[in-house]
């Protein structure tokens, strides 16, 4: 990586213009995007950027690295395949709300549970933004689309949780809106090993402006959300003076001298599910930041380690001794 | 038939030409066992030999019914043979329901074996049998030799500690003995592969070795038989060394011996499917060759993980039948529009739906050749027997990489769990097709074309040669366009290369005169029958040929010209005449007639003939 420690943010931007809607959140992920990259001194040649469909999955092609447009839904199993393959890329998924928790849920999971050693990032929107304005399996309980006029009767999932339900070992919640914040994020991201899943709370200004001003509009925001801090106590408010604590099976506001300190790599994820269930409390404010963060194996690590490991005991194999192995017989 | 007399025994030993034997129990009796015990056997004395194994899709269905009866047959010759027979010399039957549910493909006067001891009043019931076939005439016209294997087990493992249930899950090998016995054949092989097989279990190492030999004693013992039998080791197959080989095996092989041609890693990504599922298995086994196996979440999934690994430069092979296949289909959409190679390997079962998961068909070829969104052309493959899908695999392997398009091949159950000698390769004669990495930025493009219509292949991790792909349509430098003039062309091109891949074929093989009365034109797994029919028609005076397709996508260049020399052309498949409707669409001045079987068995060659003549004598 030494020679590409140079690099800048420039050095990420392909040759194609990029096409979203204009004010669409997507332009400051990618900005943050390629900005990490230089940061971090990333080789452009090691990089694969993989998406389904949707949207936030034109994203491969704005950057200057290898990427991979695939299917609606299936980006997790074709990184699966990648990573497998080659454990040296540093291997990114692009994904939306619909693409990942619909279409591809069961990959989703799985990528998940099998800990590949890849980043993912969900743009969440809460809506269909492609096909012009549908509700999403994240959109709230009677929100009012194209295809819910009288409002989604469908509970949504929330990203967190289903991360946590399904084993994820990196699961962590960011902002369109917040340059900073995602610049935190996307570095423990990329410096977990295994699948990293960040959910970036982005703004579909055509479809589903604004949806989250509630919560994290800036004059709202200290009092709406609570960053979550590994090692740090969990403070919020517009003065600071606020804090978390964990009560028997729940979790209450406190003073800030009596906040708990937040720790993502508890042995049971049921701390970080606490957290991801907030979102539904009124009373209690929107977790961003890390919710979980431990280690397990890597799913693309293990893979080679078996063949390395059957060649040690085995030897290579041999196509000639393979096929003239088992109950031969000659015929004269 | 020549008579001679064994040393040491009193029994005349008669001299046979070819055998066709079928086991048939419960799906519980380990018939598959004995089976291909019997056939690994018969291979070793020498003999040609073919097995058709018909097995039920449930593991065990309830026990003693009629759906529950699992059969193998199998064929073992002196002489150069094609088929597993279509009636079997001696029918093996462990209870009611295997007896009726194949007595009537047993042939007039053949031998049924039978085991009384599965005859009571509640085994009839459960096969829904009001009187008892052993007694009811039934059986009249065969030779009937009643053995009470059940009671004979408990004797012969009298002095076993195994539970009673145990010792009588031994009776398979005590019906393989005998039948070892009749045929005179050597206990050797069986006898090892059990110490292997319970190799952890020595009690079950000896009761079953012992219910073996137990069933050979008897043989003599009890006098059951009139006479012995042998089928002389043939001289019909070339000289070399042989083994067993079953289609899914081959397959197998051929995946780690065409990544090796190709000089990449094979990575499979499949999904637990029968009759596909041992190909998953054999390939992770195969881990000291650097094969990758994957067993994803879904077929979806299985065939995504695939074509990311082609992505990344490997070979990317996914392991399917029919029902996982159509769940590919817009993954393998996205690898025509990439351009990366990919295998997919359809092992075929009747369909449609569920179908008829454990029974063979080839009904997928218009669904292989076809069945995409979007006109998505790919190269489709058809291997003929166990032996042939080893090659196959192979040239499939080497289209993939050499075309950088996703090739199908397509197998069945009758080739993936048949079995038959397989002359061992020379592997030096195999030609390499290494695959050369794109890796010198200068004038390339992601869609720049070679002679062939091909793309380069660049691997992730080159330097100064990134790109991005995907399923939009893209110009030459690989970048998205809506451009009308450039989605004709893109799609004329891809058009244009797959249709290229029949410019590799060698010219198609014509067996018998290149003109005549009739060509018999067949795929897939019914060569063996359609060999056997044809020679015997050739022998019955009549003027017919045929042709076996191995690639069915594109068409032979020259098919028209072959074609040209018959006045009509059979067309026997086991799906409602797709190939047929394929051929009379591409070339519609022949006269293609279809003859279609959709039973969940292969062909009879008496069926054939029977055709052949039926067209040439009006």
């Amino acid at each position: 990586m030494s020679n590409q420690a140079t690099l800048t943010k420039k050095d990420f931007q392909s040759d194609q213009e990029v096409r979203w809607c204009p004010g669409c959140g997507d332009y400051v992920i990618l900005s943050a995007i390629q900005k990490h990259m230089a940061e971090v001194g990333a080789d452009p040649s090691k990089v694969v950027f993989v998406s389904g469909i949707g949207c936030s999955s034109r994203f491969p092609y704005y950057m200057n690295t290898y990427g991979f447009h695939t299917i609606h839904g299936r980006a997790p199993a074709f990184a699966t395949g990648i990573k497998a393959a080659n454990p040296e890329l540093d291997v990114w998924l692009v994904t939306g709300d619909g693409d990942a928790m619909s279409i591809g849920g069961n990959h989703f999971i799985h990528a998940l549970r099998r800990n590949l050693n890849m980043n993912v990032l969900m743009f969440n929107n809460q809506i269909y933004g492609l096909t012009k304005g549908q509700y999403s399996p994240t959109s709230p309980e009677g929100k009012k689309t194209k295809t819910s006029p009288m409002g989604a009767i469908d509970r949504p999932f929330n990203p967190i949780s289903l991360a946590l339900g399904a084993n994820g070992t990196f699961a962590a919640r960011t902002l369109d809106t917040d340059s900073k914040h995602m610049a935190k994020v996307f570095s423990a991201a990329h410096n977990h090993q295994g699948a990293a899943f960040v959910e970036i709370l982005q703004n579909c200004v055509i479809f589903n402006k604004d949806f989250y001003n509630d919560t994290v509009a800036k004059d709202v925001r200290a009092e709406k959300t609570i960053d979550l801090i590994p090692g740090e106590k969990m403070i919020f408010g517009t003065e600071s003076e606020k804090g978390l604590r964990v009560n028997g099976w729940d979790v209450e506001v406190c003073s800030a001298e009596e906040a708990d300190v937040w720790d993502p790599g508890t042995d049971s994820s049921a701390p970080a599910f606490l957290m991801s269930q907030m979102d539904d409390d009124p009373n209690l404010p929107m977790p961003l930041g890390i919710f979980r963060q431990v280690e397990a194996t890597c799913y693309d690590k293990a893979v080679n380690q078996q063949i390395d490991e059957a060649v040690a005991n085995e030897g290579p194999g041999d196509l000639k001794e393979l096929i003239w192995s088992g109950n031969c017989w000659e015929i004269d | 038939m020549t008579t001679i007399q064994q040393p040491g025994s009193e029994l005349p030993l008669q001299q046979l030409e070819s055998v066709v034997i079928r086991f048939a129990g419960d799906s519980g009796d380990g018939m598959q066992i004995t089976g291909s015990q019997f056939t690994m056997t018969s291979a070793l004395v020498g003999n040609d030999l073919a097995t058709l194994p018909d097995f039920p899709a449930e593991i065990r269905a309830p026990v003693g019914t009629r759906p529950g009866v699992s059969g193998f047959q199998l064929q073992f010759s002196a002489n150069d043979i094609h088929t597993p027979g279509d009636a079997p010399d001696v029918l093996v039957a462990m209870n009611p329901a295997a007896l009726v549910v194949n007595l009537s493909t047993l042939k007039p006067g053949g031998l049924v074996v039978v085991n009384t001891g599965s005859f009571k009043a509640t085994d009839l019931r459960k096969a829904r049998l009001e009187t008892n076939p052993l007694e009811d005439g039934s059986l009249d016209g065969f030779r009937v030799i009643p053995v009470d294997i059940n009671q004979r087990i408990l004797d012969a493992l009298a002095d076993s500690e195994l539970s009673k249930k145990d010792k009588a899950r031994c009776k398979n090998f005590y019906t393989l003995g005998l039948m070892y016995w009749v045929y005179s054949r050597p206990l050797e092989t069986t006898m090892e592969w059990l110490a292997v097989k319970f190799a952890k279990k020595p009690d079950l190492v000896d009761a079953n070795q012992k219910a073996l030999q137990a069933g050979y004693n008897a043989g003599d013992i009890h006098e059951l038989f009139q006479g012995r039998y042998e089928v002389p080791k043939t001289d019909a197959l070339p000289a070399g060394t042989y083994r067993n080989i079953n289609g899914n095996q081959a397959v197998a092989l051929g995946v780690v011996a065409g990544a090796q041609l190709a000089g990449l890693r094979p990575v499979l990504g499949s999904y637990p499917i029968t009759p596909a599922s041992t190909i998953l298995e054999e390939l992770a086994a195969l881990k000291r060759f650097g094969v990758i196996t994957m067993q994803l979440e879904d077929e979806i999934a299985a065939v995504c993980a695939a074509i990311g690994a082609s992505f990344a430069g490997c070979l990317g092979v996914t392991s399917t039948s029919g029902p996982g296949m159509a769940l590919k289909g817009e993954a393998m959409g996205l690898a025509v529009s990439a351009e990366l190679p990919l295998l997919i390997l359809d092992i075929q079962r009747a369909g449609p739906s569920t179908g008829m998961p454990t029974k063979v068909e080839q009904s997928d070829l218009l669904q292989a050749v076809f069945g995409r969104n979007g006109d998505t052309p790919m190269p489709v493959l058809a291997a003929s027997s166990p032996a042939d899908a080893l090659e196959v695999t192979i040239d499939a392997c080497r289209i993939a990489v050499e075309f950088m398009t996703p090739v199908i091949f397509l197998s069945d159950n009758f080739i993936a769990n048949g079995s038959e000698p397989w002359l061992l390769p020379d592997l030096d004669t195999l030609k390499e097709f290494p695959v050369e990495f794109a890796t010198n930025p200068e004038g390339h493009q992601t869609y720049k074309r070679d002679g062939k219509g091909s793309r380069p292949w660049v691997k992730p991790g080159t330097p100064n040669m990134a790109f991005r792909i995907g399923g939009l349509e893209k110009d030459t430098d690989g970048n998205i366009s809506y451009d009308p003039d450039n989605h004709q062309s893109m799609t004329d091109q891809r058009h244009q290369k797959v249709q290229n891949v029949a410019n590799t074929y060698p010219p198609t093989e014509v067996v018998g005169e290149t003109k005549g009365d009739l060509l018999v034109l067949g795929w897939g797994s019914s060569k063996g029958i359609i060999t056997q029919a044809t020679i015997d028609s050739r022998q019955a005076g009549r003027r017919v040929s045929r042709v076996h397709l191995r690639n069915v996508w594109p068409l032979p260049n020259d098919l028209d010209e072959v074609f040209d020399g018959f006045k009509a052309i059979l067309v026997p498949e086991m799906n409602v005449g797709q190939l047929a409707r394929v051929l009379r669409s591409e070339m519609p001045h022949h006269n293609f007639i279809s003859y279609s079987k959709v039973t969940g068995q292969p062909f009879l060659v008496s069926e054939i003939t029977e055709k052949i003549a039926t067209i040439l004598e009006n």
